[in-house]
């Protein structure tokens, strides 16, 4: 039997996107495999570690745990998209604060981290670390993360 | 993972059609049935996505009874004011399950269909005297789970709601796997003018009552503490993450904590 396939069309940071995948296509391997989209990491491919949060109709999901067939008619944003000129405040600011080494776990972070602060940009340090739970770094220590977020919030309040 | 044939039903009939194949298993989430069927664990042949039903969306309060439709995501219960209002210790526990990403995603509907005995969702459904509702009937909670990973669900048939008739007051504390997020112990109270319910997750390898404690209340339903013989290890979970005495100390706890906390 052939691998039964789905045509997917949706929105991926700013461009309409139709393909034919095997139904069984991860989201997150769509992104990377089909439209070189790298910057979305796959960590532990277990839900867990949240390299690969992208956002799905502008909230914070891990792309590694749906199927690119159930983001039909959805808009996806990746690290890629989530500034034309890659100069987001949470971009200048994990820089400022250091708030990565390795930078694996960075793009995730940031995704969710913008998820949070594009609901409450006034959030304060414990919002911060519940809402990047599922965001594991190895590298940092967290704390630069959580400075690094904060001062976006900051910047994005006004 | 095998490979499956998809379906995006946006009619209930249609889903329930194309589930009285056998080998079709229902998606809600996903958050459960992904890495399983990463795992291998399931390898059906046709997946049916319940996520273009708009029916089995939303949170409604009617006659003192709030139903949440079984795609309702945890984040809309955990922020939903209806909810905040009148089941306060249920939007508490939709907040704690899992990470933000997972409750952006995963539903009461997959949750309760499932029945992980580690699931925080069941031990609300349990203590707040809640009715699963089906595509073809309503089933209470005590007579809907019925084992670890078992329910009363037969071949085909899916969870639409669940009716939570408002409690006076309730509260759920919970003691979480810190790499997992699922309940070693999690313990719901739910105080209803016929008395009080408590159940607990995540000890055991099903939700149940710690019928018990709940007696203790009745005579006290400030008890700030629960003793040994209240709820012992027999009958509870032992693995490596913790000991069936361990589970027992933690539930007791636990139940103490939530009472404390009713709201």
């Amino acid at each position: 039997m052939s691998e039964p396939t789905s045509r997917i069309t949706l929105e991926v940071n700013g461009r309409d996107v139709t393909a034919d995948v095997p139904s069984r296509t991860l989201l997150v391997e769509f992104l990377r495999d089909n439209l070189g989209l790298t910057g979305t990491h796959v960590g532990c491919d277990t839900s867990q570690c949240g390299a690969c949060t992208v956002h799905l109709d502008g909230i914070a999901i891990k792309s590694c745990t749906i199927f690119a067939v159930q983001a039909q008619d959805a808009t996806v944003t990746t690290i890629e998209g989530l500034d034309p000129a890659a100069d987001h405040p949470l971009q200048r600011s994990f820089q400022r604060c250091h708030a990565l080494q390795c930078g694996f776990c960075t793009p995730g972070m940031i995704m969710a981290a913008a998820s949070l602060l594009a609901t409450d940009p006034t959030v304060g340090a414990a919002e911060v670390r519940g809402a990047l739970e599922g965001n594991l770094c190895r590298c940092t220590g967290y704390q630069p993360i959580i400075a690094a977020v904060l001062e976006a919030g900051k910047e994005l309040a006004g | 993972m095998t490979p499956f044939v998809y379906h995006r039903p946006t009619q209930l009939a249609d889903a329930l059609a194309l589930l009285r194949d056998e080998q079709a298993r229902p998606i809600a989430g996903g958050m459960t049935l992904i890495p399983t069927l990463k795992q291998g664990l399931a390898q059906p042949a046709a997946l049916v996505d319940l996520a273009g039903i708009d029916v089995l969306y939303g949170i409604r309060l009617a006659d003192g009874v709030i139903e949440i439709g079984a795609m309702t995501r945890h984040y809309d219960v955990a922020t939903s004011p209806l909810v905040i209002a009148h089941l306060p210790g249920l939007a508490d526990l939709a907040g704690q399950i899992g990470d933000l990403q997972v409750r952006n995603r995963g539903t009461i509907g997959g949750s309760v269909a499932n029945n992980d005995p580690a699931a925080d969702y069941p031990a609300a459904v349990l203590a707040l005297c809640a009715e699963v509702v089906t595509d073809r009937r309503s089933i209470s909670a005590d007579a809907f789970f019925t084992g670890m990973f078992e329910t009363a669900l037969e071949p085909g048939e899916i969870v639409t709601a669940v009716r939570f008739p408002a409690p006076r007051r309730c509260a759920y504390a919970k003691f979480a796997n810190p790499v997992s997020g699922y309940a070693l112990a999690g313990v719901f109270v739910g105080v209803h003018a016929e008395g009080t319910r408590v159940a607990v997750t995540g000890a055991g390898p099903c939700v149940f009552r710690a019928s018990a404690i709940e007696a203790v209340l009745a005579r006290d339903p400030a008890a700030a503490s629960f003793d040994a013989a209240l709820l012992g290890p027999d009958g509870l979970a032992s693995d490596l993450h913790a000991s069936a005495a361990y589970r027992a100390q933690l539930a007791r706890v636990l139940a103490a904590r939530a009472v404390a906390r009713l709201t």
